[in-house]
């Protein structure tokens, strides 16, 4: 009998071994679904699988009596742009400020405690201020996602930079490059890859900020929905948007991953090998 | 000229002296090995040299000018290891040189100028041998290639002064050679002062035309880091130098790449 760790599975049974959890859960969800409504005809909180298809087609077919739009398109559209403003100006504030702070040691001595200190501070505690600065419309949650994740994105790039070997900074300087050429050449270049894994991680804390935020002012977007017919116990409803959002979020991971692969394959070479 | 004088020349960490009263006049055009046991303060001195930190104490001068307190094209510089950049490929690893010096804003180059200095890239990659990678990124060449890159690079920019850091140390002996073969006539047709930092007693003096060993001459048990290393050896290895340099005899001054694979891989 081999060791347990060196059975290894192939590209078949890899697929079934993955699909398996999924097809358990949804078969647990169909049965004890089937179970309540057997014992309670009115029950709201497990809804069967037909029902939630109905109300999503309802949601992503027929224009709202109120506003015209088709509901789900209008809620996922509004909350992708917020989303995707967000996570491209953490980027951008990251990239900046994390190549300014691993490159310059007088940046770094200046700013890095500033930074550690304010990437403690909890976002959510001052949303009530952004709300009162920015007002209620899209720019205080757009803000909130920037102030969530930027403080993560700045010091993991400027770790990121600092950890270029030295040979390679000095080998620079011997070819004549000046800071802002070692800056744009060697630094910039080797800090995408990282950038790019950094908000593949800084995904989930960005919906958790993107929801909490429209849940508690918006009038559109896929957080203020669920928050809305959370009041009629429309589970329904509320199931189907979180599978939603949850596909979203790992269909960008996934383009992201692949996307850093196309781009930067220098930065994956020990991966292709394995 | 590029003549590099060192007068009295103290490195000191704290109350840790590592070198101590380095005096050297180094010939335009020498090629010196430098060779001492680990810890000794001989990548100290070159790192010196290249600017990479300051002396304590003395001058160093390099064509009669004080040095600049930090790296310059004027001075090309080759590691053990992690010299070239892994996010370019061969070609834009030499490339990237001559788009450094010609475009000071956004360091690439375009048209006609990218092509001309494609051209300089492609003849260095070629003097290195390593033309037909030209498009692999370093993580897929060997440690040699990585090497040869390396150097090529570090010709870029034709320094009149190339310092090595025990530059062949990770190669294993067959890669070694090939390497010293092809070291020494770019030294000789480009007329650079070489300072090469190495373990290896053979390639010290297989290669160089001085050799300088550094080491502590005096130690003080209570207080071992009281006395730095000095130069304890300074000896000439030219052809008509008197040092005999027994275990290693050059009987012709080898200045082909031929002549010098045939030195260094006798059994090749």
């Amino acid at each position: 009998m081999r060791r347990a760790i060196n059975i290894v599975p192939g590209t078949g049974t890899r697929i079934l071994l993955a699909l398996l959890p999924f097809l358990l859960i949804a078969c647990l969800y169909v049965v004890v679904s089937a179970e309540r409504r057997a014992a309670n005809p009115g029950d709201k909180l497990l809804p069967p699988i037909t029902e939630m298809v109905t109300s999503m087609d309802r949601l992503a077919t027929e224009p709202d009596r109120r506003s015209g739009d088709l509901t789900l398109w209008s809620d996922t559209a509004a909350s992708l742009q917020r989303l995707f403003i967000g996570l491209g100006a953490a980027a951008a504030i990251g990239l900046v400020l994390g190549l300014t702070l691993g490159l310059l040691p007088v940046a770094s001595a200046g700013l890095s405690p500033l930074i550690a200190v304010m990437s403690m501070i909890p976002p959510m505690a001052i949303l009530p201020v952004l709300f009162i600065v920015f007002g209620l419309g899209e720019l205080a949650k757009v803000v909130l996602i920037v102030i969530g994740i930027a403080p993560f994105l700045v010091r993991d790039l400027a770790m990121t930079v600092a950890a270029i070997p030295s040979e390679q900074i000095v080998k620079a300087q011997t070819l004549g490059a000046s800071t802002w050429q070692l800056m744009l050449r060697v630094a910039l270049p080797q800090a995408m890859p990282r950038l790019i894994e950094a908000l593949r991680l800084s995904l989930g804390p960005a919906f958790l900020f993107l929801i909490s935020a429209e849940a508690i002012a918006a009038e559109s977007g896929l957080g203020y929905r669920i928050f809305l017919v959370r009041r009629y116990l429309a589970m329904d409803v509320i199931l189907p948007y979180v599978a939603w959002i949850t596909l979203i979020a790992y269909l960008l991971d996934w383009l992201l991953a692949r996307l850093a692969r196309r781009a930067f394959p220098w930065a994956y070479v020990r991966e292709t090998r394995r | 000229m590029s003549e590099i004088r060192a007068h009295n020349v103290w490195m000191e960490y704290g109350d840790q002296i590592v070198l101590e009263s380095i005096s050297v006049d180094i010939a335009s055009g020498a090629f010196v090995s430098v060779v001492g046991p680990s810890g000794c303060g001989k990548s100290t001195f070159l790192r010196m040299i290249l600017g990479q930190e300051r002396p304590t104490r003395g001058v160093i001068t390099v064509g009669g000018a004080a040095l600049q307190a930090e790296p310059g094209p004027d001075r090309g510089v080759v590691f053990q290891r992690y010299s070239v950049f892994p996010h370019l490929t061969a070609l834009q690893n030499v490339l990237i040189a001559f788009e450094i010096a010609e475009s000071p804003f956004t360091a690439k180059l375009f048209g006609a100028k990218r092509k001309a200095a494609s051209e300089k890239a492609n003849a260095l990659l070629e003097a290195v041998g390593l033309s037909e990678n030209a498009k692999k990124y370093p993580s897929a060449l060997s440690g040699g290639q990585q090497q040869r890159l390396a150097i090529a690079q570090a010709l870029a920019r034709e320094p009149k002064v190339l310092l090595l850091d025990e530059p062949f140390g990770a190669l294993d002996p067959g890669t070694r050679a090939q390497m010293h073969a092809l070291i020494k006539p770019l030294w000789r047709e480009r007329g650079m002062t070489v300072i090469m930092v190495t373990h290896d007693l053979k390639e010290a003096f297989g290669l160089g035309t001085r050799l300088l060993a550094f080491d502590r001459p005096r130690i003080d048990p209570q207080a071992p880091e009281r006395y730095g290393a000095r130069i304890i050896y300074d000896l000439d290895l030219s052809r008509d130098g008197p040092v005999p340099v027994l275990g290693f005899s050059r009987p012709i001054e080898p200045s082909t790449t031929s002549q010098e694979t045939k030195r260094s891989m006798p059994h090749a």
